[in-house]
């Protein structure tokens, strides 16, 4: 049982709910937790969503991305009141996270909103006070549907090896120099840590674009028991 | 019941379609999987059954699809909450292929290429409850959906359906595989909800 405190925007469909959740065991940056609503008839159900802060006592952030017409993620948005309970269990999943003890270099791939449990590593890295290199390659359709842009180019600055990529599906700043359109291997490669590194790969975002980074990944040499993947998003995108 | 959210109402479908509970319905068919989808070649497919005294069965790509098979229609439930009805199965019946074996196990660990692998107790295997599924909704099953072959045991959540499956592995002990180990249930029931260990 948690308690909303916080609804903070992101973009125009996303808002990041912050929770108190007494006696929250702690977690690792990649674990869900899963939210369950139930309606005044007993009727309820139940949805996954990562976690977007690093471990800080009794309280979890989520990053909520609006699913267009759908059942939960609107709720979360708009009908959950400040002060409101909720019931939450988790923290979940023992496979798509990092652990600041491990010694490999990181690259986090990212699509959409499949970002915010790749935010929570980049979060918790520097929380942790790690100097594990990060690089994160972050796609989105449009400038306006990034998250977490004005803390990204912060921590840029101020999170010693930390390098961000940026990419564009659909539409790139004015002043954009690359080009417009899906993740390449090229940009993969460039932005990425060559496979001789052996780095930890950790890819997050919707169906297909998780198929095409994760066989780039492997096409440009890595160890395919060293990527790991999350998928992300509605059901069927 | 549990804690009720203030002004949610949820979307209810037919009210004759019944789900395990806090399931959603789709009608898609999403991917789920830990990582990189693996490229099988099917001239060095196999699929082995060893046994707990390591006695080995096998067969080629073209052995297994000439074995009789049988058309499967099944509902499937994913441990992420989905669900899927009637979906459309050509395969192998399990208990075809351990019908010559010779085992006391109890246990079965299903193996995978790409690593994977997950538990489940053999009687769950046998009597018409899981195949070796090679073609979904009449055409090959895609590399996604764990082609060139997966194990398909639909009355139990769908992580226990192994994609790319290459074994089973005969066991006196359940031990947990994949995501057993990461803290997903050894059995996993979805009328139950058995969704993560203690449940």
């Amino acid at each position: 049982m948690a308690t909303l405190t916080e609804r903070r925007r992101e973009t125009d469909s996303a808002a990041t709910l912050v929770f108190d959740v007494p006696d929250w065991p702690g977690h690792l940056p990649g674990q869900h937790v899963d939210i369950k609503l139930t309606a005044e008839d007993g009727y309820s159900t139940e949805r996954s969503y990562s976690i977007a802060s690093p471990a800080e006592g009794d309280r979890i952030e989520l990053t909520i991305q609006r699913v267009h017409d759908g059942e939960v993620s609107p709720y979360l948005l708009e009908g959950l009141g400040v002060g409101d309970p909720i019931e939450i269990r988790g923290p979940i999943g023992g496979w798509f996270v990092w652990r600041d003890t491990d010694p490999d270099p990181v690259v986090l791939v990212a699509g959409g909103s499949g970002v915010v449990p790749l935010m929570a590593m980049v979060r918790a890295r520097k929380a942790a006070g790690s100097r594990i290199p990060f690089r994160l390659i972050y796609s989105v359709r449009t400038p306006e549907d990034m998250l977490y842009a004005n803390e990204l180019r912060a921590r840029v600055r101020d999170d010693m090896g930390l390098d961000i990529a940026y990419a564009y599906t659909r539409e790139a700043p004015p002043d954009w120099p690359g080009e417009v359109g899906r993740l390449k291997l090229a940009t993969v490669a460039t932005h990425g840590w060559p496979p001789d590194l052996m780095p930890a790969c950790f890819v997050c975002g919707p169906t297909g674009f998780v198929e095409a980074v994760a066989d780039i990944l492997v096409a440009q040499g890595h160890d395919p028991r060293k990527v790991k993947t999350e998928r992300f998003g509605p059901t069927g995108t | 019941m549990g804690i009720v959210s203030p002004g949610f109402f949820g979307r209810r479908g037919s009210g004759d379609t019944k789900l395990p509970p806090g399931q959603y319905l789709t009608h898609d068919f999403p991917v789920l999987s830990a990582g990189p989808t693996p490229r099988i070649d099917l001239d060095s497919w196999q699929f082995v059954v060893t046994t707990e005294i390591g006695q080995r069965k096998q067969w080629s790509w073209q052995e297994l699809t000439s074995l009789p098979s049988e058309d499967i229609t099944k509902d499937i439930h994913c441990v992420t909450k989905w669900s899927k009805l009637g979906t459309h199965w050509k395969g192998v019946p399990v208990e075809t292929l351990l019908a010559d074996v010779e085992t006391a196990a109890d246990y079965v660990m299903a193996h995978s290429y790409g690593g994977y692998t997950t538990n489940l107790p053999l009687e769950d295997l046998l009597n018409g409850q899981a195949w070796i599924a090679y073609q979904y909704d009449g055409a090959p099953l895609p590399p996604e959906h764990g082609g060139p072959a997966r194990l398909l045991v639909p009355h139990l959540y769908f992580w226990k359906s192994a994609k790319w499956v290459r074994g089973l592995e005969l066991m006196l002990a359940d031990e947990p595989g994949f995501w057993e180990t990461a803290g997903y249930h050894d059995y996993g029931d979805p009328w139950r909800e058995q969704r993560y260990q203690g449940d």
